[in-house]
């Protein structure tokens, strides 16, 4: 039996695992099923708390970093991501 | 006679960072296009480098140095300058860039469906998001207008975009990570739509899961003057006056205040108001009324007293 990663990143609306989520990507190294962008208007979980209590495992979460003195309007990336995981075993 | 936006359509461009004019173009010029550009069924075409050569040699759609002037960039009678000089198309442009703009690229975006992908034994996959073209700093912008000469169906999959998404400053493929962002949406629309983004804005491409191609003709303009009061030339627009904040009065009419701090699924609840400040900011250099504000999220913050 060999092992496989699928990995679920969350985008949550507060760097707080209660935070809603509000974006999403699934990888699925198991190759059953192929995600792609778009492909789903609704989130897998409503927040992060709930995707533990589903079993993915929680392996990386955004580091909260002050914003740069004169750039504290400046608005970028999503800021509240976490990494997690689930392993697989199978034939595959 | 162009036709220049509303001041409910600029505000609405400066929250949404996109505007929408649905079966504007004609039949009669959506099939001159087609016709034009040698549309055929998909069982036709038997590579995507084949097809984009062919149209390339037989279209009027000309190549266009970057930096030439839009009144001079299609060739009289072409469907093309027929869509630039409709009045809505014109005014909106008008508007927003400027009656001077500049052509920066144009391209016609074909997305084949399934079956060619079957044929080619190639993956089937959709664009993922980005912000065109490179990191942009500017409070100048461009606009980037979309033509869609035939019908997009959901299963066409279409142009994928996010509303508010413009003023957030990435490097152009850095938001690729994100598969699907709570809010979004894809141009599902009839023959003829025109679509208008803020060069800003995220977006991709949908996968067509039909069985007919999608066409998707873009034209990115550039400003070639200060984008100030252009659709307001007689300058009437005056900001309004504050108004209760939190303990709000219900019983008053929405305005277009209410359309410039309309919040969107995917904001987090902190960066959601840097997103309002930003906002009004646009809508400082729009109006060119350089202290005014909307729900005292700068006037807040400019009351510096040391």
């Amino acid at each position: 039996m060999a092992k496989r990663q699928k990995v679920l990143v969350l985008y949550l609306k507060l760097p707080s695992l209660e935070g809603e989520v509000i974006s999403w990507a699934t990888f699925d190294g198991t190759g059953k099923k192929l995600h792609m962008t778009g492909d789903s208007d609704q989130p897998p979980y409503p927040t992060g708390l709930d995707a533990l209590l589903d079993g993915w495992r929680l392996f990386q979460a955004s580091q909260a970093i002050p914003e740069h003195p004169g750039q504290e309007f400046r608005t970028s990336y999503l800021k509240h991501e976490f990494f997690f995981e689930k392993l697989e075993e199978g034939d595959f | 006679m162009a036709k220049l936006l509303t001041t409910e359509q600029m505000a609405e461009f400066a929250n949404s960072g996109c505007l929408f004019f649905d079966e504007l173009i004609d039949e009669q010029t959506n099939k001159e296009f087609l016709d034009d550009i040698g549309h055929t069924e998909i069982d036709e075409v038997d590579s995507v480098q084949h097809y984009y050569r062919n149209i390339k040699a037989t279209s009027s759609i000309p190549r266009i140095p970057a930096g030439t002037k839009l009144k001079d960039a299609y060739p009289k009678g072409s469907p093309l300058e027929k869509i630039f000089a409709h009045e809505v198309v014109d005014g909106a442009i008008k508007s927003l860039v400027g009656s001077n703009t500049i052509i920066d690229h144009q391209f016609l975006h074909i997305t084949f469906p399934t079956k060619y992908f079957k044929q080619a034994n190639q993956r089937q996959m959709s664009q993922q998001n980005h912000q065109d073209s490179t990191i942009d700093p500017r409070s100048t912008f461009d606009v980037q207008l979309f033509y869609f000469p035939t019908e997009v169906t959901k299963e066409m999959g279409g142009t994928r975009y996010h509303p508010g998404t413009h003023l957030r400053i990435v490097n152009e493929f850095g938001i690729a990570k994100y598969q699907n962002i709570l809010g979004q949406k894809s141009i599902v629309c009839k023959p003829g739509t025109i679509g208008i983004f803020h060069s800003g804005l995220w977006h991709g491409a949908g996968v067509n899961f039909s069985e007919n191609i999608r066409y998707m003709f873009k034209v990115r303009l550039q400003p070639t003057e200060k984008q100030e009061l252009l659709w307001d030339p007689e300058k009437k627009y005056q900001p309004l006056p504050n108004r209760a904040l939190y303990w709000t009065d219900e019983s008053k009419e929405k305005t277009i205040n209410d359309i410039l701090m309309r919040s969107y699924p995917w904001q987090e609840a902190d960066t959601n108001r840097l997103d309002k400040i930003n906002v009004v900011k646009f809508w400082r250099l729009l109006t060119g009324h350089k202290k005014m504000d909307v729900d005292y999220w700068l006037t807040r913050i400019e009351n510096e007293l040391y």
